[in-house]
């Protein structure tokens, strides 16, 4: 019996089925369910205005992180892309070595300097803060290799047909550098929606973020169904999200630039 | 009015860390002319172009438009437009965005943007093509529009950095001919880089040659073809027989110990000159009765006509006709009195400053001691001067040498190659029997009584 290429591929398969879909289907049998069988139910209590304005909290505290991870980011990835390789790679290590700590490290260090230097703890900006600092590497990275593969031949047209700095970088880099944006808009926002423990280790409880509420039904309430109805309710709103986030990458062309996924 | 000088490069340089990429060139381009900027890769032609641009500074010199000297001002504020080698069209707008886009820049009326784009597009036949993308399309037709891009905003000068170089040979032949009717047609001056020679003879008013950063000759198609000032340009202008010769006086010339009437003067009696033959121009004749005879060695079959290479007594002659000759045929040669070109002879003998050690009989050319004689009239460390002929000059493996160098430049003269060696700040000129690559890396050595020492007047 000959082995067949794909052979190498079924570790993988039985992987996905039972960490992927296998939890998938729990949560969709949980939210559809309770007790007295399939109902409604819970995707209706999960939908109330309360959960539904956790969610809003959510999604508003995203869009302040996305953005200021936009407004920090592209500037940095802009000065990088202008530099010689080998004085890029070096500071570059400045962003890419904290990566490689634990995301939790991380974000306790934050809480004691925060709390040893200054007044800003449990509040919401130490939330934004913490969440800016673990997010940003993600947004200067597409942006940056977008930026490197920019061919310098358009900036030197946009020069000879009369553009001055500012509107080239207007008129040409900035257009051009939209798929790496975007990349990095979407690598922002969609886990700044679903993250829980920043707001728990630098909010203090004080807010309620939607990952925080999907944590407390699950593990202090002990209502699986309520927390899968949740889940599900994100897990829609991330979809669409994406969906929107790939038209938007399908309208700019990818000439002249990378894009990360 | 067409002799206007528009631009004009005053001592202009440029270097590049330590490589030069301009050296103190002086160049006047005349208003509505297609001037070309000839050479092979590295010669400047390129940086001459930029520089015009605004794109790269010079280190010395001027550079005058209409008088006023636009050295330090910033391309976009240039009345020039550049054609790109790689077009450079913007890939996130169509075609006529693209071609509007300096127009925009301007704040001009929008309908007015509307008729000129049109304009441009009927110009260089894309009509139509006004809402495609630049990925849609092939090749010359993104040449084209990159040309109308530069064009719509009316420069003064247009400038072209090798913009045919990426087109198959027959589309290349067509733009050439569409590129030289809108020139004229438009009377705008074209400064125009390429190193196709045909393609420069072909389209411009004036070409200047380039090599190594420095003018060669500046001067129309047909003077450079006919008249080349220099072995270098005589050999990148069209195929050519280069040969030694001297000038016995006017009209006659021997080469190969042969004696030629010739239809030039001026060179003085017995003169040294180079002298530069046509293959196009010697005529195969039937060997009796003929002056020069020789052996045909090679045919090649080259469509339009026949590359025959005669060996006469040592001398190779490179000769294209339309007539068969058959390889080992004995066959007469003959070189009417109008294909014979004379050339001065350039200065190429090796001549260094060095410091004398008579203690030691030695003398230090570039940090590197030669056994020398006849050092007896000079004291130690003394400033002289030394020439050595290339014909003394012997080229050994690095390892043997007195000195090494790296070959820089290779030109077959006939009987023999003369090789340019670079060795750190200087070049020496060597004479070899074969073919050598550049790059290749090798040792030098002098005879000792073939280096003639002389007071270094300068000091």
């Amino acid at each position: 019996m000959r082995m067949r290429r794909s052979v190498f591929a079924y570790p993988y398969v039985v992987w996905m089925a039972v960490f992927i879909l296998t939890p998938m289907l729990l949560i969709l049998y949980y939210a559809f369910s309770n007790d007295s069988g399939a109902t409604l139910e819970n995707i209706v209590q999960a939908a109330s205005w309360d959960n539904l304005r956790v969610l809003a909290d959510s999604v508003r505290f995203a869009l302040y992180t996305t953005l200021l991870c936009l407004l920090l980011g592209f500037p940095v990835a802009y000065l990088l892309s202008q530099m010689k390789k080998t004085t890029a790679g070096l500071l570059s290590v400045f962003f890419i070595v904290p990566m490689w700590m634990n995301f939790l490290l991380r974000t306790y260090a934050w809480k004691v300097l925060l709390s040893a230097f200054t007044k800003i703890l449990y509040t919401e900006s130490a939330v934004l803060l913490g969440m800016v600092y673990n997010f940003l590497p993600f947004m200067i990275l597409p942006i940056y290799t977008t930026l490197i593969k920019l061919d310098k031949s358009y900036i030197e047209a946009a020069a000879d047909l009369g553009a001055n700095p500012t509107k080239t970088f207007l008129k040409v880099i900035l257009p051009l550098s939209m798929p790496g944006i975007i990349s990095g808009i979407t690598m922002v926002f969609i886990p700044s929606t679903t993250t829980f423990a920043i707001s728990q280790l630098l909010g203090g409880g004080k807010t309620m973020l939607y990952g925080d509420l999907i944590y407390m039904k699950f593990i202090t309430e002990q209502s699986w169904n309520t927390g899968s109805a949740l889940s599900i309710i994100l897990l829609a709103f991330v979809l669409v999200s994406m969906a929107f986030m790939k038209k938007a990458e399908r309208k700019t062309s990818d000439e002249g630039g990378g894009r990360l996924w | 009015m067409k002799d206007k000088h528009l631009i004009e490069l005053i001592d202009v340089s440029k270097l590049y860390g330590g490589d030069v990429a301009l050296s103190h060139v002086d160049l006047y381009v005349k208003d509505g002319e297609f001037l070309t900027l000839l050479g092979p890769s590295g010669c400047g032609k390129t940086t001459m172009l930029r520089l015009i641009a605004g794109f790269i500074m010079p280190d010395e010199g001027r550079i005058e438009m209409g008088g006023v000297d636009i050295a330090n001002t910033p391309p976009y504020l240039r009345q020039v437009n550049t054609v790109f080698q790689k077009y450079a069209l913007f890939p996130h707008l169509n075609v006529a965005e693209n071609i509007a886009f300096g127009l925009k820049l301007r704040n001009v009326d929008k309908t007015i943007i509307k008729e000129k784009v049109e304009n441009m597009l009927e110009l260089v036949n894309l009509k139509g093509y006004g809402s495609r993308y630049i990925e849609q399309l092939s090749g010359g037709q993104q040449q084209r529009v990159a040309i109308a891009r530069a064009l719509v905003n009316e420069p003064k000068v247009l400038l072209l950095d090798e913009p045919l170089g990426a087109l198959d040979l027959k589309l290349r032949k067509e733009m050439q001919v569409e590129l030289k009717n809108m020139q004229q047609r438009l009377g705008i001056t074209f400064i125009y880089v390429t190193h196709d020679q045909e393609e420069a003879l072909t389209m411009s008013d004036t070409i200047v040659v380039l090599k190594d950063g420095v003018i060669q000759q500046i001067g129309t198609p047909t003077d450079i073809y006919n008249e080349p000032k220099n072995p270098f340009v005589a050999d990148f202008i069209g195929e050519s027989n280069i040969i030694p010769g001297i000038m016995l006086q006017d009209l006659k010339v021997r080469m190969n110990g042969v004696v030629y009437d010739c239809v030039d003067k001026g060179f003085g009696k017995n003169t040294e000159v180079d002298v530069v033959v046509r293959p196009e121009d010697i005529d195969i004749v039937p060997a009796e009765g003929a002056r020069v005879i020789g052996k045909a060695v090679s045919v090649v079959f080259m469509g339009v006509h026949y590359e025959v290479d005669i060996d006469c007594g040592g001398y190779e002659w490179v000769i294209q006709t339309t007539d068969y000759v058959e390889r080992g045929q004995v066959v007469g040669i003959s070189i009417p009195p109008d294909a014979i070109h004379i050339m001065k002879k350039t200065q190429q003998t090796n001549l260094f400053d060095a410091v004398a050690y008579p203690d030691d009989g030695e003398v230090e050319i570039l940090d590197h001691r030669f056994a020398c004689k006849g050092l007896e009239a000079f004291e130690s460390k003394d400033d002289v001067l030394v020439a050595i002929a290339p014909v003394d000059v012997q080229l050994i493996p690095p390892e043997g040498g007195q000195l090494t160098g790296v070959v820089r430049a290779c030109m077959f003269l006939g009987t023999h190659y003369e090789v340019t060696i670079g060795c750190g700040e200087e070049d020496w000129i060597a004479y070899s029997a074969e073919y050598m690559e550049s790059g290749e890396e090798i040792g030098i050595f002098v005879p000792a009584e073939k280096i003639a020492v002389s007071a270094n007047e300068a000091n």
